[in-house]
């Protein structure tokens, strides 16, 4: 797929860009005939190699987003491109990291990571193989036999990790993966994810309320609004050298200067969000 | 509490309730012994004839039958269950069109089919069976069914992103998942087999336990009914021991297995 578009006319632009959502809007039917629109047209794009981050507050649509590049979601209107193709059902090219325990609890933690391969045609031993260095590599020596319910929440997370890397997607899609873990397990998955992105560096989307996480991690951080008909409202470019330690970066001052400017943008949308869930909840 | 503690409370009640039993029946507390003996027997008479049945040939004939019947009912009634559970819970308008059928032949009390499958399949094995049948395929094909249908739609979506077609879905997602649906239930569906085949028997045969404990209580040998009744307790624990060892082995990935297992 990728290659046809390098070979295409306009390839310079084109090869750069791997996913490129066209004022994508998501909408739902609503029981009584009407319809609820979760997303208002959007448009972002995702280059090779660019690891940005959605951040927003709760609610408004990020996963959506999310999901209609991964083929999950259909969009109401607009299209996804993913390496210059409309992409019609699910997205083969993406691994998709979810936020909620994902793995299946029937199979160990080694045949959960080589399942993906299996399924493509590996042969068994080789998909075990290619499993057991990748455990390895997720720092999960030693727990190749375990069950889900036998590892802990960021060791689950790390079998996840390792079960979406194992297929070697081109395009990570990331929903909030840390969301669940406690504060000092998500610095140090925030560091062993950014330590396996700089091997190969695939374009990643990362979806998170955390803007923290989404700075110390990402090159853009793109902000949306809150719901209903979230849209877009900032796209933040984060020059922080790397290789970064989430720890160490979040005492920079210039990671406070874009804290700060950031924050602002997305302060209202919090307030607003808030101040809609109180409405809803009463 | 330890395990020895347990069996020796667990012994103790055994031993109270013979021990209140053979006193009711050997003194005249309650009234005349001879009467109560009529109708209760004694501790030690049921043992007795337990002892003398087990060390003839007959009794171990008539176990070895209710016990085929039972393996037969549990074996077609859950693989019917399965098969049947995965089709609806894949074809949803298959379901809702069948839907009240199945709820209707599911309500109704399966003694009353028991002539009627007399009728059908004759007094031998084939009508237990199929009294059995009738239960177990029931409690196999809902708990599939709901095994099927509960698959969490968050590990569904994964299996799909990690490339899983549908054929590949059902061997590495539906199936577990029912499967584990279903021995979630073994011990419901091995109970009622038995049950299946025990009422059979009792209802009309020439051979099995439910058949020697309606002989018995045919011609008022109280002794001998409960004789009947201990040695099919006994053979209904061994057997629910023999479906936890099982359980065990094959639900090694679900939580909380272990813990549950060890406080059976």
């Amino acid at each position: 797929m990728q290659e046809t578009v390098i070979r295409s006319a306009d390839a310079d632009a084109a090869s750069r860009v791997v996913v490129h959502l066209n004022n994508v809007a998501i909408a739902y039917r609503l029981k009584d005939g009407g319809s609820y629109e979760a997303v208002a047209p959007a448009t972002l794009s995702i280059s090779e190699g660019e690891f940005v981050s959605i951040v927003g507050p709760t609610g408004c649509g990020k996963s959506t987003l999310l999901n209609a590049a991964a083929g999950l979601t259909t969009p109401s209107s607009g299209r996804v491109e993913i390496f210059g193709r409309r992409l019609d059902g699910l997205n083969g090219a993406a691994g998709y990291l979810f936020q909620e325990d994902a793995l299946m609890p029937w199979k160990t933690a080694i045949d959960n990571v080589a399942i993906g391969l299996e399924v493509a045609g590996a042969p068994r031993r080789q998909a075990l193989s290619t499993a057991r260095a990748l455990l390895d590599r997720v720092g999960l020596r030693g727990f190749a036999d375990r069950y889900p319910h036998q590892l802990s929440g960021g060791q689950r997370k790390r079998v996840g990790l390792a079960q979406v890397l194992a297929r070697q997607p081109k395009i990570l899609l990331m929903d909030e993966p840390f969301g669940p873990l406690d504060a000092q397990t998500r610095i140090l998955m925030g560091d062993l994810l950014l330590n396996l992105w700089q091997q190969d560096r695939k374009a990643l989307l990362f979806v998170t309320h955390d803007l923290e996480e989404a700075i110390a991690l990402s090159d853009r951080v793109v902000v949306m609004s809150s719901g209903p008909s979230s849209r877009l409202i900032g796209d933040f470019r984060i020059d922080l050298p790397r290789p970064r330690h989430i720890a160490d970066i979040r005492v920079e001052p210039s990671f406070h200067a874009l804290h700060r400017e950031i924050w602002n943008t997305l302060k209202t949308e919090v307030q607003k969000a808030y101040e809609l869930g109180e409405g809803k909840d009463l | 509490m330890n395990r020895a503690r347990l069996l020796s409370l667990q012994v103790l009640v055994a031993v109270l309730g013979l021990a209140v039993w053979h006193v009711l029946t050997t003194t005249p507390l309650l009234g005349d012994p001879r009467k109560m003996q009529f109708f209760f027997s004694t501790p030690f008479d049921v043992l007795a004839r337990c002892a003398r049945d087990l060390e003839g040939s007959e009794i171990w004939r008539h176990l070895a039958i209710t016990l085929t019947e039972t393996g037969l009912a549990f074996v077609i009634g859950a693989g019917g269950g399965i098969l049947i559970g995965f089709w609806f819970a894949r074809q949803e308008l298959l379901a809702a069109v069948f839907a009240p059928y199945v709820k209707a032949i599911n309500a109704l009390p399966r003694v009353v089919l028991a002539p009627i499958f007399a009728l059908w399949f004759g007094l031998g094995i084939w009508s237990k069976v199929a009294l059995g049948v009738t239960l177990v395929f029931f409690i196999v094909f809902f708990n599939v069914y709901q095994g099927v249908k509960e698959v969490s739609p968050v590990i569904l979506s994964n299996a799909r992103m990690l490339g899983m077609n549908e054929r590949q879905l059902m061997r590495h997602v539906y199936w577990p998942s029912a499967l584990s649906w279903m021995f979630s239930s073994l011990h419901t569906s091995v109970g009622f087999a038995l049950v299946g085949a025990v009422v059979g028997e009792y209802l009309g045969a020439s051979a099995g336990l439910g058949y020697t404990i309606q002989q018995a209580e045919g011609v008022f040998d109280v002794t001998g009914v409960f004789s009947g009744m201990l040695i099919l307790a006994v053979v209904v624990v061994l057997v629910d021991n023999l479906v936890t060892l099982l359980e065990r082995r094959l639900l090694v990935w679900r939580p909380g297995q272990a813990t549950e297992t060890a406080r059976r």
